[in-house]
């Protein structure tokens, strides 16, 4: 019964059989503990860290009488502080898990139970059960699609694995029906299984499952079989454990802290072999006043006792509260980053969210960031901007917000309110019935593979397969040539308020090498006509030679489109007699019947048919980027942080973005394009790259490479080559990369570089990506939640992501650097005086200070001082910060904290030791009150030493405080009046009453600080430990200022003067610049979708469709592309040379 | 998972304006500028100046006399007796003579020292109890186990006061004779109360009290630390009041020094009667001790410490001293970096960059 589960067999409606299995439920359970539990499993897991652990250590040896230097209490207080805190977080985090637990539990949904539908709790839904599901909806498991309410069976969900992916729908399914399948399994993009009904088998594959976690969209409802539920859902398999990421301060923090372990134990080994030889020459022959305990015999056993003796008394060196401390301050930078109003996105009502609290100061690290394309530079929003109609350009680019948009609702009723344009001269030549501008936008109204839904009269649905074609015909729509609906044989249209239907003879599809599609319909008055839309370069070489004239003028305008980091397509006619047509598809429907090489066939008889054709004009869609965005990443890279963009588009989609974001500018010199297909072509294109490179010595190059090169380049042996000539450019973009190859560019840099990486992205195929990268960063947008889900840090905004790493993760790091090095100086200064007194007190392990003292300095007396530091201090404001990326330097170059810092830090902490012994042993030895009584004792000795400390390492984090808040004041001063409150309490006559032997420090501290000669050496001892580390930085400030002290000192000079860093205008380039012509048919376009138009319900051929409609993103695109590299290639009339496999034909007219 | 369709509204998740959460806390930003430094560097040098020099006047007043008496004199015979165990017992007692060259003014303070002895080991710190010495009965029969080995005697009797702190206590005394202008010898008074912490006296230790019984009887069934000579009830004949575990020598030495060279309070001059309601006037003196307490055995040294006390205590030239260096280390770098500042730093020039 407890073998794995080899196949799932699944039948609908029959509870019985399938409880038969015991398939887990529909329940889930993401808590660790319950109230029984959670006491044992969370000490337990809290012990298997090795800081906790090696403080039980301590603890069982304090208990050895032989060896306890020191009380229990002094160990076990802060451990139990420490391990009580840890555990008050994470029972709150396991309560929030319970309630959205409980919450997802509670969910409801439509259940088909005995014949009606009844309303269940998710946690009720077993395997089996028919679900019916409404537009809008969570899906509650894995479901098997049965029906949609959507034409041709698709279902539309914004799916976390692949979004936006229409499902064909299965049959209805009747209830003898099985299904075998395989079992549960964290693959996303894979499901394999059979249906069989009556004797038949259909295979089922990943296309025909809802998964548990999508949301149902633009579909009114569907029915679902429920295959795997609860845990075994692909949602729950994969989110299992994720890798624990660390940052780069705790992994030097660990070997930090094995080196203080060495050292201790090097200093009590030193301390051992001094009481070894004490023991030897004095201690023996003090036996007379105090013999050796009854298990020691010799002086070496009492080195031994004595080295252990000294570990616990010197265990202060590594202090217990630096973990938690460290953790407490991680969660309040992390809730400043919830809190933070300039990173909430009051549009989509979302705050940015620190879901990792242990990465902060990660973030003011970072040297490269990974950033995904669609959704996370761009809105994946297309908006038709300008066009240009037999000669004459329309439309301007918004420079004002309070321009107005044209209004179209009183000209046509149908116009959709959300588009906007910006001349309306355009109106006015289609009021007036300019012929062209009609057959324009008629043009734009019949040829594409847009999908309409009109669920009441005049209330149009476009699903259009890419944003690009929606514009396209929702403008068409808002100038009066609304297309309406279509059938596999006709498109009907609303034409200036007239209804017409056009017959469609044929589709002639989109595909990467013809870089156009056509379609050709015949009229009502009968005239059949071919329209024909594409990219430039290809159109502009199929027109009739009459249009000359017009060709160069619509030229200079795609030239200035283009430089405005728009995309273009030209748009043409035909006129088709009917003997044209009939010989035409005559010679098509031989080229669809033939089986081999049906699709070389096709592309020529297409190619026959668009020839001569008459220019309409010119289309120009902005990819509207997010906002922000160029400004963004001007930032970012004058803060040294370097920006790769990873895409699944195409290059000429990428390259265009890279333009219109600023990341690439005219004036990068030399634009690499490595795009070979073998590991020769790509080794050699590197090479050469680096080559001229190293010759121009111009840091201004941008290399691209695209899929299989990236598949190449990423080979072992390549890796090298690959990484130092990507690195010397100043924007890499990679495209066509698949969600494994964006993880193993991240991979790449993280170990070549050593340098931190930041990976933004807002889609499921960017989830690989944001999980490898140091720090993963999910945009949350429309594309679901899985990014989210996997990342570190969301918000929703792009733009977002400066303010995340110049202000919020700079100040983290500094503050984290800050608190690092006053932690190890202060428990340097208070631990390394017992060593020096272990040299006066016969190495006995004797400590300085008051057991109590010992137990509270960690954990009270210092604590919230320096946490109050490392949560609220700043350099410089938030805005300066902005204004001067440079001071996102010295945390990438790690200047702040390292090896050297904490070298710098233990010796002060030494020398500050050395002065708090040694000064009041010189003063102290000889001194006495003034009534004569002599202040030698040990007691005075430990108070005047305490508070010696206490007022050091007070001023010393004053010193280091360069921020101070009401809080630090509060803290610093409220310490040093808790350290002298508790310790006259502590040394009460009351307290004393009541335990003897607890609080024999009765009366110290009275008699110590009543003495003027206590206070003199105190001020001496702080002198003397203050004044060299003022003069020092002084020095250092004075000689070698930082760029934070130079911004922090004009801030104070000129409050008044903002200096403000050039914005970067947000849209058109300098004109000068338009020496380079970007244009390029950029559809986020896959072929296949006017077949299944044509073919109306083929199902198998639809699937086939889909496949490779969906693969904007997924890994299917792959096989779409080997099944193209099986086909022979027909010749490309192009310089082809490139990427064969793609069969992108580039263009650089410089 | 998790996320509901709840919208109400964009701003309802909107954070709070306040200037906690949005980090703008209004706040003091100090800098280290030249015009702060320097200054305190300089106020820093003056100040440190001044209370080295009006504590260098202050010490200079103080006089001090040091007699280290472990071989001196007579005291020699005792030593080498003393190195016999046997002898242990065995009273002795020999005479040290020194001479006062300049007269002490005011209050003068008599002080026995120690040198090499550890009451700073951990054990030996340990092994006391304050329970017992604080009065409690339970303690004083049934002493701590901190106080092992000397916790009960070789009879199995409770040791009061136990541990090995008591037990060691210093058992020397001395009285001081001057040896007058005129040839004859005074003896000079030595106040011997109020040498201890009032804190001491009043608080920490305390005699067991039962009705009725005196200090004797109370005590019985306990037994003297090994190394007494007396009970614990006995040690001061002269005052009942200075019996038990409030003898003024026996909190004295519970007082652990924090270093092996040490000195404790032994007496004060009294000086209400000539010659001495002056202090001390210049002469010869000797010292007559019980030479009871045994050094020999951790290569110790044992002295007699007369000293006159200022404001601050007794004879201290470290404090003095070492503020005069740290004025003048302070000005030094002072100077230094307001050359430094002068030439490099003045006017940001550095910041420019």
């Amino acid at each position: 019964a407890f073998c794995a589960e080899e196949e799932r067999r699944v039948r609908a409606n029959d509870r019985e059989y399938n409880e038969r299995f015991q398939y887990a439920s529909n329940c889930i359970m993401t808590s660790k503990y319950n109230i029984i539990t959670f006491l044992p499993v969370n000490l337990f897991e809290q012990f298997q860290e090795v800081a906790n652990t090696y403080f039980l250590f301590l603890l069982i040896l304090q208990l050895i009488p032989q060896i306890s230097s020191l009380s229990w209490f002094t160990t076990i207080v802060p451990l139990a502080l420490v391990l009580s805190i840890t555990a008050v977080k994470d029972a709150t985090d396991d309560y929030f898990r319970h309630r959205s637990d409980n919450q997802v539990n509670n969910r409801r949904s439509q259940v088909l139970m005995r014949g009606s539908l009844q309303n269940e709790k998710w946690m009720n839904v077993r395997v089996g059960d028919i679900i019916k599901l409404e537009n809008n909806q969570f899906v509650a498991a894995d479901l098997l699609l049965l029906s949609s309410s959507e034409p041709h069976g698709l279902c539309y969900t914004s799916r976390p694995p692949i979004d936006y992916v229409c499902f064909r729908v299965m049959f209805f399914f009747l209830c003898e029906g099985e299904v075998v399948c395989e079992p549960p399994n964290n693959k996303l993009d894979r499901f394999r299984g059979t249906l069989y009904w009556r004797d038949k088998k259909y295979t089922l594959t990943n296309q025909n499952m809802l998964l548990r976690g999508c949301v149902l969209r633009n579909t009114e409802s569907c029915f679902g079989l429920v295959i795997f539920a609860g845990p075994d859902t692909k949602l729950m398999q994969n989110s299992g454990r994720t890798k624990f990421k660390r940052t780069s301060i705790d992994r030097l923090m660990n070997t930090l802290v094995r080196w203080i372990f060495g050292f201790l134990v090097c200093m009590g080994v030193i301390l051992a072999l001094g009481n070894a030889v004490w023991e030897r020459e004095v201690g023996s022959l003090f036996q007379r006043y105090l013999p050796w305990e009854p298990p020691v015999d010799n002086f070496l056993f009492s080195a031994f006792f004595s080295f252990w003796s000294y570990v616990i008394i010197l265990n202060t060196v590594v202090p217990i509260s630096l973990y938690v401390s460290v953790e407490v301050i991680r969660l309040g930078h992390s809730y400043f980053i919830n809190w933070d109003q300039k990173m909430f996105c009051s549009l989509c009502s979302t705050a940015a969210e620190a879901r990792t609290t242990t990465l902060n100061e990660e973030l003011g690290q970072v040297e490269y960031v990974f950033s995904d394309k669609t959704g996370t530079l761009t809105q994946n929003i297309m908006s038709f901007n300008k066009c240009s109609i037999n000669g004459q350009t329309y439309g301007k680019v918004l420079i004002h917000d309070s321009e107005s948009t044209l209004d179209f609702t009183q000209f046509n009723p149908l116009a959709d309110p959300d588009f906007s344009f910006y001349d309306e001269k355009l109106l006015e030549a289609v009021k007036v019935g300019d012929s062209h501008t009609h057959e324009f936008f008629r043009l734009l109204s019949l040829c594409h593979t847009v999908m309409s839904e009109e669920k009441s009269e005049g209330e149009l649905l476009y699903k259009a397969q890419s944003p690009d074609e929606g514009a396209l015909v929702t403008a068409a729509r808002n100038f009066g040539f609304v297309f309406r609906s279509r059938t596999p044989r006709t498109i009907t249209t609303t034409e200036m308020g007239r209804t017409v239907t056009y017959s469609l003879l044929a589709i002639l599809d989109f595909n990467n090498i013809r870089k156009r599609m056509s379609v050709i319909v015949r009229n009502p008055e009968g005239k059949i006509r071919l329209y024909c839309k594409g990219a430039d370069t290809v159109l502009l070489e199929r027109l009739h030679p009459s249009n000359q004239e017009l060709m160069a003028v619509t030229s200079d305008h795609l030239n200035d489109y283009a430089a405005d980091g728009l995309r273009t397509l030209a748009l043409a006619y035909k006129d088709l007699s009917e003997d044209d047509w009939e010989e035409w598809s005559e010679s098509h429907s031989n080229a669809e019947k033939s089986t081999d090489y049906r699709e070389d066939r096709l592309a020529s008889a297409y190619e026959q048919i668009e020839q001569e054709m008459m220019l309409l004009g010119a289309t120009a869609i902005e990819d509207k980027l997010q906002e922000g965005v160029p400004e963004t990443i001007a930032v970012l890279s004058l803060a040294n942080i370097k920006i790769w963009v990873l895409t699944g588009d195409k290059q000429e989609t990428a390259v265009n973005i890279g333009y219109s974001c600023k990341m690439l500018t005219d004036d990068m010199t030399e634009v690499f394009i490595i795009s070979g297909h073998t590991v020769h072509s790509v080794r050699q294109e590197l090479r050469s790259a680096c080559s001229s490179f190293y010759i121009l010595r111009s840091f201004r190059e941008m290399s691209l490479t695209s899929s299989f090169c990236q598949a190449h380049a990423l080979e072992a042996d390549m890796e090298v080559e690959f990484v130092s000539t990507a690195c010397a450019c100043k924007a890499v973009i990679c495209c066509r990369v698949t969600p494994l190859q964006k993880a193993q560019v991240v991979e790449l840099i993280k170990k070549h570089k050593k340098a931190v990486t930041l990976a933004i992205g807002d889609g499921a195929n960017d989830v690989c990506m944001i999980k490898s990268a140091h720090i993963g960063v999910g945009i949350s947008g429309q594309e679901g939640i899985q990014a989210v889900l996997a990342s570190d840090y969301s918000f929703s905004q792009f733009r977002f992501l400066q303010r995340l790493l110049l202000v919020h993760g700079r100040w983290s790091y500094l503050r984290m650097c800050r608190f690092l090095c006053y932690f190890f100086y202060k428990n340097f200064a208070f631990t390394m005086v017992h060593f020096w007194f272990g040299f006066f007190c016969g190495f006995s392990a004797q400590t300085v200070y008051d057991q109590y003292f010992i137990t509270l300095y960690n954990i009270v007396y210092t604590s919230l001082p320096v946490l109050a530091m490392g949560i609220f201090d700043q350099d410089v404001p938030d805005q300066r910060s902005l204004e001067y990326p440079k001071l996102y330097e010295p945390g990438q170059l790690n200047l702040l904290f390292n090896k050297k810092e904490f070298f710098i830090c233990i010796a002060q902490g030494i020398y500050t030791s050395l002065v708090l012994f040694f000064v009041p042993y010189a003063v102290l030895s000889d001194a006495t009150q003034s009534t004569g009584v002599p202040l030698a004792d040990y007691q005075t000795f430990a108070v005047t030493t305490a508070t010696a400390l206490v007022i050091v390492v007070s001023v010393q984090i004053a010193l280091d405080t360069g921020f101070w808040t009401i809080f630090n004041h509060v803290f610093v001063w409220g310490s040093l009046g808790t350290y002298f409150t508790i310790m006259i309490a502590l040394n009460s006559q009351t307290v004393f009453r009541i335990f003897p032997n607890q609080f024999h420090f009765v009366g110290s501290s009275q008699n110590t600080l009543m003495q003027p000669v206590v206070w003199l050496t105190i001020a001496l001892a702080t002198a003397i430990c203050i004044v060299p580390v003022l003069a020092f930085r002084f020095l250092k400030l004075d000689l070698r200022p930082q760029l934070s002290d130079t911004v922090r000192k004009t801030h104070q000079w000129c409050f008044k003067t903002y200096r403000t860093v050039k914005a970067v205008p947000r849209t058109g380039l300098p004109q000068t610049l338009t020496l380079s012509r970007r244009s390029g048919y950029a559809f986020a376009h896959q072929e296949g979708f006017g077949e299944l138009i044509t073919s109306g319900k083929n199902m198998r051929l639809s699937s086939l469709a889909l496949a490779s409609f969906a693969s904007r993103h997924s890994t299917s695109w792959i096989e779409t592309l080997r099944r193209k590299k099986n086909t022979p290639t027909p010749p490309s009339t192009e310089n082809a040379s490139h990427c064969n496999h793609t069969k992108i034909v580039m263009e650089h007219d410089n | 998972m998790g996320k509901d369709d709840t919208r109400a509204g964009p701003l309802v998740r909107r954070p709070d304006n306040s200037a906690f959460k949005q980090q703008r806390l209004p706040a003091w930003s100090p800098m280290l500028t030249a015009s702060t430094v320097l200054p305190f560097f300089y106020l820093t040098a003056l100040i440190c100046m001044l209370l080295g020099v009006l504590l260098l006047l202050t010490v200079q007043s103080t006089q001090e006399i040091k007699v280290d008496y472990t071989e001196a004199g007579t005291c020699n015979i005792c030593l080498q007796k003393r190195k016999n165990v046997t002898n242990g017992a065995l009273p002795c007692s020999c005479t040290v003579v020194f001479s006062v060259e300049k007269a002490f003014r005011g209050n003068v303070f008599f002080y026995y020292g120690l040198r090499n002895f550890h009451q700073n080991l951990r054990r030996y710190m340990d092994s006391r109890d304050d329970a017992q010495t604080v009065g409690r009965a339970g303690n004083l029969k049934n002493p701590s186990t901190y106080c092992e080995p000397f916790r009960k005697d070789k009879n199995g009797l409770p040791i009061a006061p136990c541990g090995a702190v008591a037990n060691s206590i210093f058992n020397d005394s001395f009285s001081l004779v001057y040896h007058g202008s005129t040839g004859g010898f005074v003896p000079v008074p030595l106040l011997r109360n109020g040498v201890t912490w009032y804190t001491d006296k009043n608080i920490k230790f305390r005699n067991p009290q039962k009705e009725n019984l005196t200090l004797a009887q109370v005590f019985e069934g306990t037994a003297p630390p090994p190394y007494w000579q007396k009970p614990a009830y006995a040690l001061d004949p002269s005052d009942s009041t200075n019996n038990g575990f409030i003898n003024d020598d026996l909190i004295v030495w519970m007082r652990e020094a924090a270093f092996p060279n040490f000195k404790k309070l032994y007496g004060v001059l009294f000086r209400a009667n000539k010659p001495f309601t002056k202090g001390l006037p210049v002469g010869n003196y000797s010292i007559h001790i019980n030479y009871n307490f045994p050094v020999q055995h951790f290569q110790g040294r044992k002295e007699v410490v007369l000293t006159t006390l200022t404001w601050f205590g007794g004879q201290n030239h470290f404090l003095a001293i070492a503020y005069l260096v740290t004025s003048s280390v302070t000005l030094l770098i002072a100077v230094g970096l307001t050359v430094v500042w002068w030439k490099f730093g003045r006017n940001g020039k550095n910041m420019e960059k």
